[in-house]
């Protein structure tokens, strides 16, 4: 992973300096509210329904172990020892005191950490597959991009007050794992005839109020262009993006308003000077990014040995297999399979993960997965390099910390937003409603036979939850001061990116579990042999899940 | 006579008369007329004279309107190397900001800031980007 040099340490501890006196300057009144809002927010820290919520940067999502033991620490030390793992692969902690912030950020300094651009109207953590460098369908590991994205953004002087908050996704494999398409700009990599590296890029996705799919912008741009046509799209957005609504001020709806024809053209009228001008990469500077991103120390492994011992192992404990089959997946390396940590156990906030288990994820990534762990947009932690003859100590440590609950990809993993419980933005409560669904289907049987299934829950209209993507999508929604929740049905993350439909009037938080059963009866009865859910629904459309769901009682 | 931060120091300002970008393009001296940018505004007839400028004014009627960091970038990189003053509602925390956009002066609403925006200046010491002071981006630049 991305080491710092003295460069970069020095740019984050003078960040740390900076935002230490303008908390001071705030606590002493010499800052306003208004004033101090962007400043705090530009390091993380919101102000929420109970305290501050403060949300660490993990670049792309990935961390060392020591890094994960500091965060443990500083849920002992400075909150009330539990994280967030957030929809964008950042951490969250719940319950920081304003004036100790400075403090946790000198401390996330001291392992190359920090908390810049993960709010406010900037350029905010870029994000990336969770199985990068490891999976098998894999074009190019999309990693050294995104650090080198990283470094453009970070603190970048133009582009601190945009209009809008401002998302970048990278993918570099056949199936899109980043939701590139949802993102104000989503870069894919992609070769040339000639194999040379370069980027498909689309422009003005994002979920929100206004769900809309990203358009391409450019087809093949050459890989040391990259930061120069960012900057000239930023810029574009920077000028022209609407100020007056903060509901139409993300990049959407500037490429929507221009159409993607004249939003091209003006990116170009900007490009052109700045094209081939110093930003532009130098082949040292993509080989020293790569070069941050090799692989690790694989050893060579008689495979089907392996596969031998895994096979008994798994005959003789069905749990463990089962575990296997639902959590783990193909690794690019034969030998090793990636495994995907669920943090979704029912009766938990989806998401939540204590001090302890982190620490404890720490000692098992040192031991079985070269010392690096990854976190997921679903909200689960990964352990990319895990041989299979380690697979099961390594489950039956998890076990014992509550950390093997086997659904990854069904619909008990659910994606959900903090909600009602801690954000001040919410119409809802997005927890509550998450765990009824989780206990009202504990049957692990019947969930794995409904097949994949992404249910996503926000608590509100800025969609942190992603239900427009999730197959099942449930919304949080203000009814003259009650809670209700809309559920929509249909969305889709991946190449094939779809935004879900509503199903009709909202409902009742105690309606929920009922609805979801009326929903996937419905889909049972109506599959055909092998179709999944969206399947069945892009088969049947959204009619019989309708009618069954808002048919009266006799 | 306002006092202003211009090269990294206080002084007092005798400015020219300063006209907005309509007046400004139509003036018959306007090589000695500073011309006024609001957000919004469209640069590229100015561009056309970028040589006749004493000085630009850039207005941030808040400071959350990041456009008059754009139009800095912008004016720096077409060649412009007179004077570029951000006046209006913009904040001493964004002054590293704006200075590595482009801006040499800073023209508060209230004065008595002065001294300590001053410190401000000095937030940072090491950037990734290419800037207005540094043009080479750091990956150019690392040992
Ligand atoms: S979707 Fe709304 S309620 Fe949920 S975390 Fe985001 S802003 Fe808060």
């Amino acid at each position: 992973m991305y080491v710092y040099d003295e460069y970069d340490q020095k740019i984050v501890d003078e960040r740390v300096a900076q935002y230490r006196d303008q908390t001071q300057r705030f606590l002493d009144g010499e800052l306003s509210e208004e004033q101090f809002l962007p400043l705090r927010l530009q390091n993380g820290l919101y102000v929420q329904r109970l305290a501050p919520m403060l949300r660490v940067a993990v670049p792309y999502g990935l961390m060392n172990t020591r890094q994960l033991r500091k965060i443990a620490q500083l849920s002992r030390d400075f909150d009330k020892g539990y994280v967030h793992i957030s929809t964008r692969q950042n951490i969250q902690f719940n319950w920081p005191q304003l004036g100790e912030v400075p403090d946790i950020l000198a401390e996330l300094a001291s392992v190359q950490m920090h908390a810049i651009q993960t709010s406010g109207n900037c350029i905010r953590n870029t994000t990336t597959d969770q199985f990068a460098g490891v999976a098998t369908d894999e074009l190019e590991d999309p990693r050294p991009w995104c650090e080198i994205i990283r470094q453009w953004s970070t603190l970048h002087p133009e582009f601190a007050f945009l209009p809008r908050k401002f998302k970048i996704a990278v993918c570099g494999s056949r199936q899109d794992r980043a939701a590139i398409h949802s993102h104000d700009i989503g870069v894919e990599v992609v070769h040339n005839a000639a194999g040379e590296t370069g980027f498909r890029v689309v422009v003005g996705g994002g979920l929100g109020r206004t769900p809309v799919i990203g358009v391409e912008i450019c087809d093949f741009l050459p890989a040391e262009h990259l930061l120069t046509y960012l900057e000239a799209i930023l810029r574009v957005y920077n000028q022209h993006g609407r100020r007056d609504n903060k509901y139409k001020a993300r990049i959407k709806i500037l490429v929507k308003a221009m159409g993607i024809e004249a939003f091209r053209e003006a990116v170009e009228h900007e490009w052109a000077p700045i094209k081939n001008g110093p930003s532009t990469l130098t082949g040292e500077e993509i080989e020293r990014a790569r070069s941050f991103f090799t692989a690790p120390d694989y050893a060579s492994l008689d495979a089907s040995a392996a596969q031998n011992t895994l096979q008994a192992q798994c005959q003789n404990d069905p749990i463990f297999a089962n575990w296997v089959k639902r959590n783990t997946r193909e690794h690019r390396v034969a030998g090793y399979r990636i495994v995907t940590i669920s943090l979704k156990a029912t009766g938990y906030a989806p998401g939540d993960v204590t001090d302890k288990q982190l620490e404890l994820v720490a000692d098992l990534a040192d031991r079985y997965s070269f010392g690096e762990i990854r976190t997921t947009h679903q909200q689960n932690l990964v352990l990319a390099d895990v041989e299979q003859a380690a697979l099961y100590e390594l489950w039956q440590s998890l076990q014992k910390a509550g950390l093997a609950t086997a659904n990854i990809g069904y619909l008990t993993d659910v994606i959900c937003c903090p909600g009602g419980d801690y954000c001040s933005l919410a119409n809802a409560k997005s927890i509550p409603v998450a765990e009824a669904i989780q206990a009202r289907f504990d049957d692990m049987d019947y969930v794995y036979d409904l097949g994949p299934l992404e249910l996503n829950i926000s608590g509100c209209m800025n969609a942190c939850g992603h239900h427009h993507i999730g197959h099942i999508g449930i919304l949080g929604v203000d009814k003259k001061g009650q809670e209700f929740y809309q559920v929509s049905l249909g969305g889709n993350q991946g190449k094939d990116t779809s935004i879900g439909k509503i199903l009709g009037p909202s409902f009742r938080q105690e309606d929920m579990p009922q609805v979801m059963d009326k929903l996937l009866t419905t889909y049972v009865e109506l599959r055909q042999a092998g179709e999944t859910f969206l399947d069945t629904y892009r088969r049947v459309g959204i009619d019989p899940f309708k009618e069954r769901v808002y048919a009266q009682d006799h | 006579m306002p006092r202003i931060i211009k090269n990294g120091a206080i002084v007092e300002e005798h400015g020219p008369e300063v006209l907005d970008l309509e007046q400004w393009l139509q003036s018959e001296d306007r090589a000695r007329r500073a011309v006024v940018l609001e957000p919004g505004e469209t640069l590229a007839p100015l561009l056309e004279h970028i040589d006749d400028i004493p000085l630009v004014l850039v207005n941030f009627p808040t400071f959350m309107d990041g456009r008059g960091f754009s139009y800095a970038r912008e004016l720096r990189e077409r060649g412009y190397q007179g004077e570029l003053r951000a006046v209006g509602h913009f904040i001493r925390d964004q002054l590293t900001y704006l200075s590595r956009c482009g801006f040499d002066a800073f023209q508060f609403e209230d004065e008595s800031e002065l001294e300590d925006a001053l410190e401000s200046l000095g937030d940072f010491s090491e950037f990734y980007q290419a800037s207005a002071d540094q043009p080479q981006p750091l990956f150019r630049r690392r040992a």
